[in-house]
């Protein structure tokens, strides 16, 4: 590996798998149901304690959905006071009132609430849950309070058609930031893959859309339009590099390099039960073995775009070519590249032009009785 | 967006959009804001930590002349404020 890494200076705690809603794009593993107990609030207060001791300055706080844990605002008043800056992500079911007052004394800096769609109908089929009005309820109480709000809806086959209609929708409830978050196929999404990835015109047309939208905006809303990176030509700098700059804690405890990397082979992740963030981040055999280049094969190793993009996603090389060292298959001078330019045609070809998507196969929605049920 | 005007008796203030922060793992003052990060040089986060809405771009100026013993730091305390504007880091009250 190369020099000494530099701080883990964004901090991700997902604080427990338990969530209302069973959104068939969610990244969290399709295996979460056999994952061990849940940290205990000891647990977390003690890894906020470690992490900034070690530099780490941005927190999202995240899972599953935060707010399924009472002891919440206990978490927040503590990174808080450690002088974290705190970002809530949140479907926003059991944002009442009274708790959104509450995380504003503990020091919630700001909130991001999901939506799945500009419209109830698909809203709620996509998370499989009734929570589009509850959503806008809780989009006023984040205005309300006075936090900056970052709406966050994740882009797919079914909705991307929805963006200008997403905008307009976020417009209306005052969002300061607003993430168009294509779909990235890890976990459930992953699984779903055939029916979630959209075509190259639907692709097209969003980002048309959301040039027009920018254009002419009265109000100032930053709009970030997350390339889907199945249509590019160079991966992602994903993480700046594994152990570059991130940090997660998984609910059991388990201390990833990445959100995903869990499903990553051979490597034994440390759990913060065990070990602090310190031995974590600079010692652990799981951080130490991505960092630099010697982990890489052809054609990244001797490419001169490994310093831009790292090679990829490991996750990503993983799932599609079955070896983590590979080069992300979205590079087009991977070997593997085809399958995704085959997976892109694959979904060019269904519901072309605007017809209304074929789903050859359910959604798989993401739930403990579906966790269950795949990994038996 | 026309730009904002800067002068000597401006009050500039750190945005509420954003915070500002010393980071000694970074050694440098930090501008935190939501999913983001910006990691200031020294003389940016010398002047924005003077930002309180209160001192005015000139007692800014000669607090900076005092404090690194030098002079005609006047222009550049200006073209940072207009640039920090123009980027929403800072606003001015009329």
């Amino acid at each position: 590996m190369s020099a000494t890494p530099g701080p883990p200076l964004w901090l991700l705690l997902e604080l427990t798998y338990r969530c209302p809603l069973h959104c068939a794009f969610c990244y969290n593993p399709t295996d979460f149901a056999r994952s061990g107990p849940e940290l205990g609030t000891e647990d977390w207060l003690r890894v906020l304690g470690e992490a900034r001791a070690l530099g780490a300055v941005q927190l999202g706080l995240s899972g599953g959905e935060p707010l399924a844990r009472d002891d919440l605002e206990i978490i927040v008043a503590e990174a808080h006071r450690l002088g974290f800056y705190i970002n809530l992500i949140t479907s926003g079911v059991g944002l009442n009132e009274a708790r959104i007052a509450a995380l504003k004394t503990a020091g919630l800096d700001h909130i991001q609430l999901s939506f799945q769609d500009s419209s109830q109908k698909m809203n709620d089929f996509l998370s499989s849950t009734r929570t589009f009005e509850l959503k806008s309820k809780v989009a006023a109480l984040i205005k309300k309070y006075d936090y900056p709000m970052v709406l966050n809806v994740v882009l797919h086959r079914l909705n991307i058609d929805h963006v200008e209609e997403i905008l307009q929708m976020a417009d209306g409830l005052g969002a300061e930031y607003v993430e168009l978050a294509n779909t990235q196929y890890y976990g459930w999404a992953w699984h779903n893959r055939g029916q979630l990835l959209p075509s190259r015109a639907q692709v097209e047309r969003a980002e048309a859309a959301t040039q027009r939208f920018r254009e002419r905006a009265g109000r100032p809303m930053q709009i970030f339009f997350v390339v889907p990176d199945y249509f590019e030509r160079r991966p992602k700098p994903c993480m700046n590099g594994l152990g570059s700059i991130f940090l997660s804690v998984t609910p059991d405890g388990t201390a990833l390099p990445c959100h995903a990397a869990r499903m990553l082979p051979g490597l034994e992740f440390p759990n913060v039960r065990d070990v602090d963030l310190r031995h974590v981040w600079y010692e652990s055999t799981a951080f130490n073995h991505y960092r630099g280049d010697e982990w890489m094969k052809e054609p990244c190793r001797s490419c001169p775009e490994k310093a831009r993009d790292f090679g990829g996603c490991r996750c990503q090389a993983y799932l599609m070519t079955g070896d983590a060292a590979n080069a992300d298959p979205v590079c087009d001078l991977s070997p593997h590249h085809h399958l995704v330019t085959e997976a892109v045609a694959l979904a060019d070809g269904v519901g072309a032009a605007g017809s209304v998507p074929v789903l050859e196969k359910p959604l798989v929605f993401r739930s403990p009785q579906n966790s269950g049920a795949l990994f038996p | 967006m026309s730009p904002v005007a800067v002068d000597a008796s401006s009050r500039p203030a750190i945005d509420r959009r954003f915070r500002l922060q010393w980071e000694s793992a970074q050694n440098a003052h930090v501008l935190l804001y939501p999913e983001g990060m910006i990691k200031l040089n020294g003389s940016a986060g010398e002047i924005m930590k003077r930002c309180d809405g209160r001192t005015t771009v000139a007692d800014i100026t000669a607090d900076l002349e005092k404090t690194f013993a030098t002079s005609g730091l006047g222009a550049d305390v200006v073209a940072f404020v207009a640039m920090a504007l123009e980027k929403h880091w800072l606003l001015v009250q009329e």
